[in-house]
Formats: structure tokens, C-alpha cells, sequence
């Protein structure tokens, strides 16, 4: 690169494992393996590690990473399709409210629950959302931030559903190490779930959506119907966050629809990085202990919080994830320049 | 389905605030015909390409496909039903790779209803259906992404996904505009075969040498209104025609 050192030149190669095909590897020894799966198996085996290690106000936090890592995965599933919503929250409230509802007015045990909410908060989603599918970018974000405030203040005025007192005295997990348990599986299982069908036919027309809509349509495609099977999706993981949430704090208010829950996720994968949900969930398990960590610092907390976020969009656009994905297939040598 | 013809289209009109796009325009097509449509820029082809295909709504008229009232009918049901189209400006899927670009349709219902209720290997059709393009399978621009490859192979890129639907109508929208002459010589003989092979078709050209070569029939637009309709020696003939390309008074080589 140096004029006076013109003779040397540093280069980077790309790391080849030859790729027969999309999904057929001639992975030739044991390296290969090993440089394929430890990227995979040591973030699994610290994530399943960590609820035995970490336990009281840490533990917590955990939960809480998991929490807002479903809802990063969902927000990007959902991009996948070109639908960038801002209103997690409203999968989250809506996911807390049936749970806690179950609970408090018909006393199902919380393993009922859960899954009725999950599967429910999925269907209402799409159903809330599916008039305003035909929108694109920025319309169909202002209504998805708009609807989880409508049904917040919903409840504040008419005091549906305890009102702003919320319900409290929900049953909880029978351990906490379970709940702890049940929250890294969901946010594993949706992680390498999501990474899959991304990158099956599924997910490929769910891909050639966000592209071209038009040209998906005239390839005899429904793209509202796929769409509302996104939202769907999407729907139920963040209601199965929200249920969790409702059951690990045996309390529900308002606060489950709080624009937090839409904010957050958003950032996580603006750190972390778009499009490979490998990028949301590191996002999300570096922002929510960040922010428990600079929680000390009162109010300074939220300003060093932006500057980090703001420093590091810039910084690295393509997200956290993508850049450390590409250093560690590349390698750097010096080579001689004739 | 004898009596009935396969494209009908009635009174057809559009008008987008005050301008009439599409006014009145009507014909019928038989199946395993060639028509080619011309007119100067702006005369309305296109729309007449996206009220049939359902990309817009007519103001005024119907369109009927093989029996079945389409008009207003969103997109995906009139692919659905065996209409496929190209696109003026090529409207494909620029993250992916060429390939995947085709495996599109395939995953419709249609290509799994025609395959006999499987999908089967999706990536080996949509491979081979870009060989027949030029798409050379061992090479590797069937594997490239879709954003960058030269236009000439964007234009056959559009028109593999349009076949991949296997249609009984195809529609091609200015497929050679911008592309080479070599290219353009390959990619007429597909198009002729494609047409003896059944499948109907709809040209819309500015090449009128190329498209008078293959076409049956012309039908030219001016001004959103039909002015001729019949064998492409007939129509260069007439009066209309030549005003609406050149102006009057000035003689028009024969093509």
C-alpha cells in the first residue's frame, strides 16, 4: 500500500470451505467441522451454561436478554418480508395480556397459558395487522407504533383488565432455574428455527417479497397471504415473550405495551446487525446487560446508552454480527507485488 | 373449449386523473396465436399490459380469459390462472441469485398443480429452464447474484421467471429494448419456439423488424385508442398508422 514499501502488500482471502451446493459441504477434516460448529456451539453452551452460573439479580437479567432477544428475532423475521415494524410492543402486550388474563380470571397454570398465548397473540396480531399489510416502509411503522399506544390507553381509560393497577398475584414458574430454562430454549429454538427457514423456498419468497412485491404477484404468489403468515409468526414469538415476561414477574399492567418493547429490539439489531437473526439475538445480548450495567449511573445511563448505539451504527453499519462473520472467514497475508 | 376465445378483451378503459390512458380498446385473441402490439411512447401499451394482467384496474370494460371474467382480479389469481408477463423495467429480486430469482413461480400452486401435486427439485428446473436462456449452466452466471449482471441478461432473467409459471399466455413487454443485437438473434427463435410449442402470445415492441418477423397479427395503439388491428403487412399500409408514427404525408419503407 506504501509507496516506499511498494514490494509488500497485505491482502485478505476469503477462508474457502468448497461449497458443492446451497446445503452440501465437502468438509474434508476434522478442522473443518470444528471451524463450522465451534462459532455455533460455543454461544449455545455459554447460553446454557449461563442460567446454572448466574442466578438472583443476573439471572433476572438473563430472562430479560432472552426476552428482548425473541423480540429482536421476531422484528427482523418480520423485516425479512419488508414489513420494518415499530411496534413490538404490541405483540409483547398483547402475548402478556392473554397469559395474564388466563390466569387471573380463569386460574390456568402458566404451561397452559403460555402456549394458548403464544398461538392466540399470533392470530390477534395478524388480525390486527393484516388491514394495514398493503402498506409499505415507513405507513405500515406509524401504525404499528401507534396501535400498542391505542390499546394502552384503551386500557387506562375504560379500566379493562385491572386498569392501570394491572393484575398482580399471577402464578408463577414452579423454579426459576425452569422459567430461566424456558426462555433460552425459546430464544434458541427460534434463533436456528428462523435461520432455517430464511433460508428455505419458504423463506426465499418471503425474501423475494422485500425485493420486488410486484413480481412476486405475477409469479402466482398471494404475497398477503404470506405476509399474514409472517405476521403471524412473528405475532406468536413475541407474544410467547410477552406471556413469559407475565408469568416470571406474576404481575400485568400497561407497561407490557411501553414503547421500551418496540425501541429496543429495533437497536438490538441495528447493533447487531440485519437479516441473519444471528445478528438481533448477539445484539440483544449485548444492549439489555449493557444497559442493566449502566443502570448505577441514574439518568447519565440512557445518554451513554444512545452515544454507544450512535457510535457504533456508524461505525459499523452492517451490524456487530456481520463483521465479526466476515473477519472470521477471511485471513490476511502479505504478498509480493511484481 | 370451441365458440369461446381464449382472450377476450371488451370496451377495455382506463383514465388516470384526466388523462385517458386506455379508452375503448377491444379484441380477441385465439389460442396459440402471435399478436404483437406497437404504438409510439406513451399510447397506452403498457397499461393495456397491466389492466389484463390485474397490476390495475380498468375504469371501464372486462377482460375474459378462457371463458372466465378476470377483470379487477388481483395479480396472483390471473397468474394463477396461466398469464404471465414480462416486465418494461425489469422487476426482479437483485438480492438473490439468478437462479433463486426463477424458483419463485415454482413455488406457486400452479407449478405444483401442472407437476402433478409435487414441487420435485426446484433448482434443477429453474437451472434448466436458464440453460435454454443462455444462462450457461457450468459457468457461473446462474449462480450470481441478480444485481449484477448486465441488463441484456436482466431482460431473459425476467423472461425464464415468466416461463418458469409455464403459462398458456405470455405477455412480453419490450423484451429487447436494450438488448444487444446478438442477444436479441438468440432470444427471437426461443420465443418463436415457445410459440409453436402452444403457448399464446402477446409482444409489445419497438423493433418493428424483429417483431413483424415472428407475429401473425398487429394490433397498434395510439393515444390509448386502437388504430389498426390485422396482418402486419396490411397495417403499416394504412393511413392511420403512418400519421400516428411519422406524420402524414411521409411514405413508410416496407419493413
Amino acid at each position: 500500500m506504501e509507496k516506499e514499501g511498494a514490494s509488500v502488500r497485505k491482502k485478505r482471502l476469503d477462508r474457502g470451505i468448497k461449497a458443492r451446493a446451497d446445503t452440501i459441504f465437502a468438509v474434508a477434516s476434522y478442522g473443518e467441522i470444528l471451524y463450522l460448529l465451534l462459532p455455533r456451539v460455543i454461544p449455545v453452551g455459554l447460553l446454557l451454561a449461563l442460567p446454572l452460573i448466574l442466578s438472583g439479580y443476573w439471572g433476572k437479567v438473563l430472562v430479560y436478554a432472552c426476552m428482548y432477544g425473541l423480540l429482536a428475532l421476531s422484528w427482523d423475521f418480520l423485516a425479512s418480508c419488508g414489513l420494518f415494524s415499530l411496534g413490538q410492543a404490541l405483540f409483547f402486550g398483547i402475548g402478556a395480556y392473554i397469559a395474564g388474563i388466563m390466569n387471573h380470571y380463569f386460574h390456568l397454570p402458566p404451561l397452559i397459558t403460555l402456549p394458548l398465548a403464544t398461538i392466540g397473540g399470533g392470530l390477534i396480531s395478524a388480525l390486527l395487522l393484516s388491514p394495514v399489510m398493503r402498506l409499505r416502509g415507513v405507513y405500515f411503522a406509524m401504525v404499528t407504533l401507534m396501535l400498542p399506544l391505542l390499546l394502552m390507553k384503551g386500557i387506562e381509560t375504560t379500566g379493562a383488565f385491572g386498569g392501570t393497577h394491572g393484575l398482580s398475584n399471577l402464578s408463577p414458574f414452579t423454579h426459576d432455574t425452569f422459567a430461566t430454562y424456558l426462555a433460552v430454549l425459546g430464544f434458541l429454538f427460534c434463533l436456528f428455527a428462523f435461520r432455517r427457514v430464511i433460508n428455505s423456498d419458504y423463506g426465499l419468497v418471503l425474501r423475494a417479497i422485500r425485493d420486488d412485491d410486484r413480481a412476486v404477484m405475477s409469479g402466482a404468489i398471494n404475497i398477503y397471504w404470506r405476509k399474514s403468515q409472517a405476521l403471524f409468526i412473528s405475532g406468536a414469538v413475541g407474544s410467547f415473550a410477552g406471556a413469559l415476561m407475565t408469568h416470571h414477574y406474576q404481575f400485568l399492567g400497561m407497561s407490557a405495551f411501553a414503547l421500551d418493547y418496540s425501541i429496543l429490539p429495533v437497536a438490538a439489531v441495528a447493533l447487531g446487525g440485519q437479516g441473519s437473526f444471528a445478528g438481533a439475538a448477539l445484539g440483544s445480548m449485548i444492549l439489555v446487560p449493557l444497559s442493566e450495567t449502566l443502570r448505577a449511573l441514574g439518568g447519565l445511563r440512557i445518554a451513554i446508552y444512545c452515544g454507544i448505539l450512535i457510535v457504533s451504527i456508524i461505525g459499523l453499519p452492517e451490524g456487530i454480527f456481520h463483521f465479526l462473520e466476515r473477519k472470521y472467514h477471511q485471513f490476511e497475508t502479505m504478498s509480493e507485488v511484481k | 373449449m370451441a365458440g369461446v376465445p381464449f382472450l377476450r378483451v371488451e370496451h377495455l378503459s382506463k383514465q388516470f386523473g384526466g388523462v385517458l390512458a386506455v379508452h375503448d380498446v377491444s379484441f380477441e385473441l385465439q389460442k396459440g396465436e402471435f399478436l404483437g402490439i406497437i404504438g409510439p411512447n406513451g399510447s397506452g401499451k403498457t397499461t393495456l399490459v397491466n389492466l389484463i394482467t390485474g397490476f390495475v384496474r380498468p375504469t371501464r370494460g372486462r377482460v375474459i380469459f378462457q371463458g372466465k371474467d378476470i377483470t379487477g382480479k388481483m395479480p396472483y389469481t390471473i397468474a394463477e390462472k396461466g398469464i404471465a408477463r414480462t416486465f418494461q423495467m425489469v422487476r426482479l429480486f437483485y438480492n438473490l441469485p439468478a437462479y433463486k430469482n426463477v424458483i419463485i413461480p415454482l413455488c406457486s400452486r400452479r407449478v405444483r398443480r401442472l407437476r402433478g401435486g409435487k414441487y420435485g427439485e426446484k433448482d434443477d428446473a429453474a437451472i434448466d429452464l436458464l440453460d435454454d436462456m443462455g444462462f450457461e449452466r457450468d459457468s457461473f452466471v446462474p449462480y450470481k447474484n441478480a444485481g449484477s449482471l448486465p441488463h441484456g441478461y436482466l431482460k431473459r432473467l425476467d423472461l425464464a421467471r415468466a416461463l418458469a409459471l409455464r403459462p398458456e399466455l405470455l405477455i412480453l413487454d419490450e423484451l429487447f429494448s436494450g438488448m444487444s443485437m446478438s442477444e436479441v438473434a438468440s432470444t427471437l427463435p426461443l420465443i418463436e419456439k415457445f410459440n409453436e410449442e402452444g403457448i399464446t402470445i402477446i409482444m409489445i415492441e419497438h423493433r418493428l423488424k424483429e417483431l413483424f418477423r415472428v407475429v401473425d397479427r398487429v394490433m397498434v395503439l395510439n393515444f390509448g385508442e386502437k388504430i389498426a388491428d390485422g396482418a402486419p403487412s396490411e397495417v403499416m399500409e394504412s393511413k392511420a398508422v403512418k400519421s400516428a408514427y411519422l406524420g402524414v404525408d411521409v411514405e413508410v419503407e416496407k419493413a
